[in-house]
């Protein structure tokens, strides 16, 4: 990468946004895995191996992961932020492996968000 | 409980669960924890901490280049004192005119540095914004570097963060790499180099001559101020040291504006501050809200009150170095000043809540046991008399208190506060002195009747059930390590004295207080 200039700052902005928004050809999942120290802790690190397990399982290339720090609310923590092209985020609280999986089935697979893990939506 | 009667209860929870599975999730809007909270150092949570690209992509160093290019050192300057933002470390100095004293130092070599020696128990603010957003603090430190003509800096982070070191690595070079740090920034003249320090995670450390003193190679020990670090710092240059909270939110003001900044916060205090919010409270967590907030909105409504139907009895603010706010002063707003006349600090964002099953003189004893491990020893107000004050509250807790000993309490915290070399001796006896106000009583239960009313203290418990508040069910039995519990279906629990090593695993575990 060139050392860049100010007008690259938002042309990196721009295309950044572009390559990551979820579209029809592109991404069409965003999962964010929040591990901080917090989330790690609390055994989010496991949370992510079966995500990824589950990932790899479902030869799916249009899911983005992203590893992001803490989401705030440590005592719910291992959290995950699923988002599905056209539809809400929803924040998932008090994971485990076993229950990503069914996340992974549910929410992203089949659309049916298993409602009993869920902490919020985002718009 | 009657077969019958635990039937209906069970039938009820699950009408309770099944109504909750048809209400539809609620927006983060409207969720208690988030509703009531601000994000502006946090604004970023969510992105990708180990790419530039992303924290580019919401606004990242548009701040800075504004600063490097269209700004000069003064109008920087101006605009963090328009902002109002006073340093988040603790001490609340006004940021833009600790700035200006450094920009007015005149020498050949100036260092812009950073506070993340987080060292207060239950304080991670810092750490979770390192993780979460480092490119925030870096973009920070540029505009600061600009503002005092500073060419080098450092971060002095504590080695027990590992994780917030490496993702600072990982940003530090990739603004090197994309020219955002580093020689010739942006294309302009001028260059910032910055690496990180590793601090072995003394708390003294935090002290801005003792942190100083560590990145120099020598023995991590404050020194008496004047000369103040603006004019004499960092290998005797003109520095200025800011808080990772600080710093991040210098960019946002650069960019939006210091008078968008100062929209927020009270009179006294622009702005939100970031909590670490934490102890005996339903929801744990980060909360950032605006100053001016009163303590009941964050303990109760975005942490959730108090779990297991117990009273608040209090709760410390800023550490070791403050101090307790007890339940009548719920409905102060805060800010630096008005939690100072409380007889608390704001610290750097430690918000620790109690119940009422915490014991006062063990919290103070606590603090006071930290702080005379904490100190460096080199003055001896602070290295003799907080031992000799962990030496009575020790005492206390054991059941071995005398009369007269909380008026020497008061009158070893006046020595320290008055003759100790840095903040650290100086605050250090504030969690004693504000027990002491607030709860006086407590002391004079443990010294004079050798109870603990909270049920803290082993020295001071009988380990006896009481048989009118026992409900026979059998929670103590189970959790017993060394089975000293006997208890038979029906029956009130025995303790076999003999055996009890009191290590309270009875007592924490009874729901009904039955213990004592």
């Amino acid at each position: 990468m060139a050392k860049i200039t100010v007008a690259d700052l938002s042309k990196i902005k721009d295309r950044v946004k572009k390559e990551t928004s979820l579209t029809k050809d592109g991404y069409t999942v965003e999962v964010t895995a929040h591990l901080g120290t917090c989330g790690i802790a609390s055994g989010g690190d496991k949370v992510y191996a079966a995500l990824q397990e589950e990932i790899e399982k479902s030869g799916r290339k249009d899911i983005r992961i992203v590893i992001s720090g803490c989401a705030g609310m440590c005592s719910s923590e291992p959290n995950v932020t699923i988002r599905r092209i056209g539809e809400d985020a929803v924040i998932y609280k008090d994971l485990n492996a076993d229950k990503m999986r069914e996340i992974f089935e549910g929410h992203i697979l089949n659309g049916e968000i298993p409602k009993k893990y869920a902490m919020a939506r985002i718009k | 409980m009657s077969e019958e009667k635990a039937k209906t209860e069970e039938n009820q929870e699950e009408q309770e669960k099944e109504e909750k599975k048809e209400k539809p999730i609620p927006y983060m809007e409207e969720v208690p924890f988030f509703k009531d909270q601000e994000y502006i150092v946090l604004s970023n949570k969510g992105i990708d901490p180990e790419s530039i690209e992303d924290y580019i992509a919401n606004d990242g160093y548009v701040g800075a280049a504004k600063a490097i290019l269209e700004m000069t050192d003064v109008e920087i300057i101006e605009e963090m004192k328009k902002s109002g933002l006073r340093g988040r470390g603790g001490a609340g100095f006004p940021t833009g005119m600790k700035w200006d004293f450094a920009r007015q130092s005149v020498s050949d070599k100036k260092y812009a540095l950073c506070n993340a020696d987080e060292g207060d128990p239950g304080a991670f603010m810092d750490r979770s914004v390192l993780e979460g957003d480092p490119h925030a603090v870096l973009e920070g430190m540029i505009i600061a570097a600009k503002a005092i003509g500073s060419n080098e800096g450092y971060i002095y982070c504590r080695a027990e963060y590992p994780l917030a070191i490496k993702r600072l690595n990982i940003a530090i070079s990739a603004a090197k790499e994309y020219g955002l740090l580093g020689q010739n920034i942006l294309g302009t003249d001028f260059s910032f180099e910055l690496s990180i320090y590793k601090g072995a995670g003394a708390f003294v450390c935090g002290e801005e001559t003792a942190l100083m003193h560590s990145i120099e190679g020598k023995r991590g020990m404050p020194r008496p101020r004047p000369p103040f670090p603006a004019h004499q710092g960092l290998w005797k240059k003109p520095s200025v040291l800011n808080n990772v909270e600080t710093y991040a939110n210098v960019s946002r003001i650069i960019r939006k504006g210091g008078d968008w900044y100062a929209g927020y916060g009270t009179d006294d205090t622009k702005g939100t501050k970031v909590f670490a919010l934490t102890g005996t409270v339903n929801n744990i967590g980060l909360v950032e809200v605006p100053m001016g907030t009163t303590l009941r909105t964050i303990i109760f409504d975005i942490g959730g009150g108090i779990p297991n139907k117990r009273k608040f009895k209090g709760v410390q603010l800023g550490g070791p170095s403050g101090g307790c706010v007890p339940a009548q002063f719920l409905d102060t707003p805060v800010d630096f000043a008005n939690v100072a006349k409380v007889g608390a600090i704001m610290g750097s964002g430690g918000m620790i809540v109690m119940d009422e099953r915490t014991c006062m003189v063990d919290m103070a004893r606590f603090f006071m046991d930290f702080i005379q491990d904490e100190s460096c020893g080199k003055c001896t107000p602070c290295r003799e008399g907080t031992k000799r004050m962990l030496e009575i509250l020790e005492r206390i807790t054991q059941g071995e208190g005398k009369h007269g000993d909380i008026e020497l309490l008061e009158e070893l915290s006046e020595i320290i506060k008055d003759g100790a070399l840095c903040g650290l001796g100086q605050t250090g006896p504030n969690p004693v002195l504000s027990t002491i106000s607030r709860f006086r009583d407590e002391y004079e239960a443990h010294i004079y009747d050798k109870q603990c009313p909270s049920k803290t203290c082993p020295a001071l418990l009988e380990f006896e059930v009481d048989p009118i508040k026992c409900k026979k069910c059998g929670l103590c039995a189970k959790g017993c390590p060394v089975d000293a519990v006997s208890w038979k279906k029906k029956e009130v629990a025995f303790i076999d004295k003999e055996k009890c090593i009191k290590c309270m695993t009875c007592i924490s575990n009874c729901k009904f207080d039955a213990i004592f």
